[in-house]
């Protein structure tokens, strides 16, 4: 097994299926000589030529548009969006048109594309690239939408979100592209979409979160253990669907759960998951399930950023909340 | 102080010099003579009879479903009168394997690229079976969103292109549709790839109530074309076989891996935006109406059949109540197809319903059955 980051992971997924299936393509802005702006595709036009792997002009809207075109010839289109706070250039081709495509056609014709593109704060970008989005991606039935926290997950998703035959947006949170490495195997692995995992088995209290914030939260059960606190960690993995049996069945081990996501209180997963413990694990709770978000601003200009991400000190606190109820 | 003047470089001039070569191609005028010989596609007399048949037939089919509608036995209504030698001999330069990405108005092109009537109904009325097209159908149903059309016609003629197909993808939007960015993205798109697509700019003078003046200072749309670097033609879209020819010699040029084309169709149409409750005399005066109905479509290419001893009150007459006959049907039909249902709907927005969709269609299924 190798060691990589979660961008070699990615890069390593594109490879597998580009090699299990040819009508695989993968294209956008800088994708193809340059190997995309964090190398996400490193490599693969060199392997796998100018035909499927290719730059387009520079325009979002065009690229998702191509997407539905190429899909509708059979193939199975890979488009990056280079970062994902350029997404509303391209909203109607997801939100109006591939998301609506099974549906409008009465379930005859499908948009099997992969919307890859990076996200999420801390690392200083400019102005529309770190901003969290997902939520404007969930409100919008007939997507699914996962965001892996690590390496292994990457790859496993990627290959899963390929396949999938219906479209999928995955997000590749910037901060984790090559904060650390994990073994991940060289040959071919699925992990199936609409799959949480528990990254840390715990008794007292269910943090439920995704992406960049299951590191800070793997960070703060640690703190928690200190004070002899029994945290167990759920890592969404696809943040739509929802796999509510997972939170269910954490929670009504533990009594007591946080929610713990990047994105502004107002736009994020958070409400809705809080929602779905209220519905169907009410009487399971020992304490009201709280909440762990950024505040109700747009993103901000860098210098503000590291105070208004989340962090392991603020699920602390948060945790302690619920625990002391 | 003045601005020297560049006596190498005038943009004013460039512009102008560009504008001026965006002539409008003829072919019939409008007392049905061939103005233009050496571009007179020279269809045999059974290809034009077959335009004539659907000319005529797709007249009625607009009248029938203006009353229809009118009636509440049809919904969602863009009327077509005065747009049929632009959509139908556009189309009549096509072949089956030639994909289309209509927009709203579009529907007759679908219907003769092979959507059945009963289904155009059934679009109409907001039945989601009206959109299931048959295997093999290559048509997409009506586009709403106006331009979205245009990006994926650029996708879908990249496909062809690397399957090596010889076909071409299709697309059509009005003059309003010339002014969003998804067309400029979609001309780019398909000239930098130099993919087989062509596009079709119906301009019929007005987006709604917009008049086209107001869309672009540009003179023609078709100029447009050139900062995309592709082929622009303006053509008489009142005229079929000029609109026939420019469309025959855009899709010769795609399938030869020549690029795409765009077209602008100079036509009208006569009734309303859509059945919706649009007025038209609060933008157009009855004057406009009547200089373009000078230039019917129907009108001039009668004459130039009825001259050629190709057509007759009697053959128009036999098109007229066959048309008529098959709406009947189509409505019948469509009348007969079961009502659709929210679990129907449910159960197709993904290829496996997830846990939550799951629920609530169960839920929807218990009180559909009730």
């Amino acid at each position: 097994m190798a060691q990589m980051t979660m961008i070699q992971a990615i890069t390593d997924a594109l490879k597998t299926e580009m090699k299990n299936d040819e009508n695989v393509l993968v294209f956008g802005e800088d994708v193809g000589n340059n190997g995309g702006v964090f190398r996400a595709t490193e490599g693969l036009q060199k392997e796998f030529g100018e035909d499927r792997v290719f730059d387009t002009p520079l325009a979002e809207s065009g690229i998702g548009g191509l997407a539905i075109g190429l899909a509708l010839q059979g193939y199975r289109p890979v488009p990056e969006i280079q970062f994902f706070g350029f997404v509303f250039e391209v909203m109607d081709s997801i939100s109006g048109q591939m998301a609506r495509m099974r549906y409008r056609s009465g379930g005859t014709l499908t948009s099997p594309v992969t919307i890859r593109s990076p996200f999420g704060g801390g690392v200083h970008t400019p102005e529309m690239h770190a901003d969290s989005l997902e939520g404007l991606m969930t409100s919008q039935p007939g997507l699914k939408v996962v965001i892996p926290s690590t390496p292994y997950d990457a790859k496993g998703l990627l290959i899963s979100a390929i396949r999938d035959n219906d479209p999928v947006i995955f997000l590749e949170h910037m901060k984790l592209y090559r904060s650390f490495r994990q073994e991940v195997p060289e040959e071919e692995y699925t992990i199936p979409l609409g799959k949480a995992d528990v990254k840390r088995e715990g008794t007292d209290l269910s943090i439920i979160t995704y992406g960049a914030m299951v590191q800070e939260s793997m960070k703060a059960a640690e703190e928690l253990e200190k004070d002899g606190h029994s945290v167990e960690v759920v890592d969404l993995r696809t943040v739509q669907p929802l796999d509510i049996e997972a939170i269910i069945a954490s929670v009504e081990k533990t009594n007591r759960a946080i929610v713990v996501q990047e994105a502004q209180k107002q736009a994020g997963i958070a409400a809705s998951v809080v929602a779905e413990i209220n519905d169907r694990a009410i009487l399971s709770l020992e304490a009201p399930v709280l909440r762990v978000t950024a505040p109700d601003s747009v993103f901000p200009f860098s210098q503000a950023e590291q105070v208004w991400l989340p962090n392991a000190k603020d699920i602390v606190e948060t945790a302690n909340k619920v625990l002391n109820f | 102080m003045a601005a020297k003047k560049n006596q190498q470089f005038d943009p004013v001039e460039t512009l102008n010099a560009i504008e001026e070569k965006f002539e409008m191609v003829q072919v019939l005028n409008e007392e049905g003579e061939i103005v233009n010989k050496d571009y007179d596609p020279n269809l045999s007399d059974e290809q034009l009879e077959e335009l004539m048949k659907r000319m005529v037939y797709t007249r009625i089919l607009d009248q029938r479903s203006i009353s229809l509608n009118r009636q509440g036995r049809l919904g969602f209504y863009a009327p077509t009168a005065g747009q049929e030698a632009s959509q139908l001999a556009s189309h009549f330069a096509l072949e089956k394997e030639d994909f289309i990405l209509p927009g709203y108005r579009d529907v007759p092109q679908l219907i003769w690229h092979g959507w059945p009537l009963h289904q155009a109904f059934l679009f109409s009325r907001g039945h989601f079976k009206g959109n299931q097209m048959a295997e093999g159908l290559n048509i997409l149903p009506p586009q709403i969103i106006i331009g979205a059309q245009f990006i994926q016609a650029a996708g879908v003629a990249l496909g062809m292109q690397k399957r090596k197909k010889d076909a071409v993808a299709v697309t059509y939007t009005g003059d309003g549709g010339s002014s969003q960015g998804d067309f400029y993205e979609g001309i780019n798109f398909a000239g930098a790839f130099r993919a087989p697509a062509i596009f079709v700019v119906q301009n019929n003078q007005f987006a709604i109530s917009t008049p086209r003046e107001l869309q672009t200072s540009a003179k023609t749309i078709a100029q447009k074309a050139v900062s995309a670097g592709i082929p622009g033609v303006l053509v008489d879209g009142m005229d079929p076989l000029a609109v026939y020819a420019v469309t025959r010699d855009a899709r010769e040029r795609a399938v030869k891996g020549e690029g795409p084309t765009l077209i602008e169709t100079m036509c009208y149409r006569y009734g309303p935006h859509t059945m919706a409750g649009d007025d038209p005399t609060r933008y157009r005066t009855s004057d406009i109406d009547s200089e373009w109905e000078k230039k019917d479509p129907l009108v001039r290419f009668r004459k130039y059949l009825e001259a050629k001893g190709l057509w007759n009150e009697e053959k128009e007459n036999e098109v007229i109540e066959k048309a008529k006959e098959e709406i009947k049907a189509a409505i019948k039909e469509a009348d007969g197809t079961p009502k659709q249902k929210v679990s129907d709907l449910l159960g197709i927005m993904y290829e496996e319903v997830p846990f939550n969709v799951q629920e609530q269609l169960d839920i929807y299924k218990a009180k559909e059955s009730k």
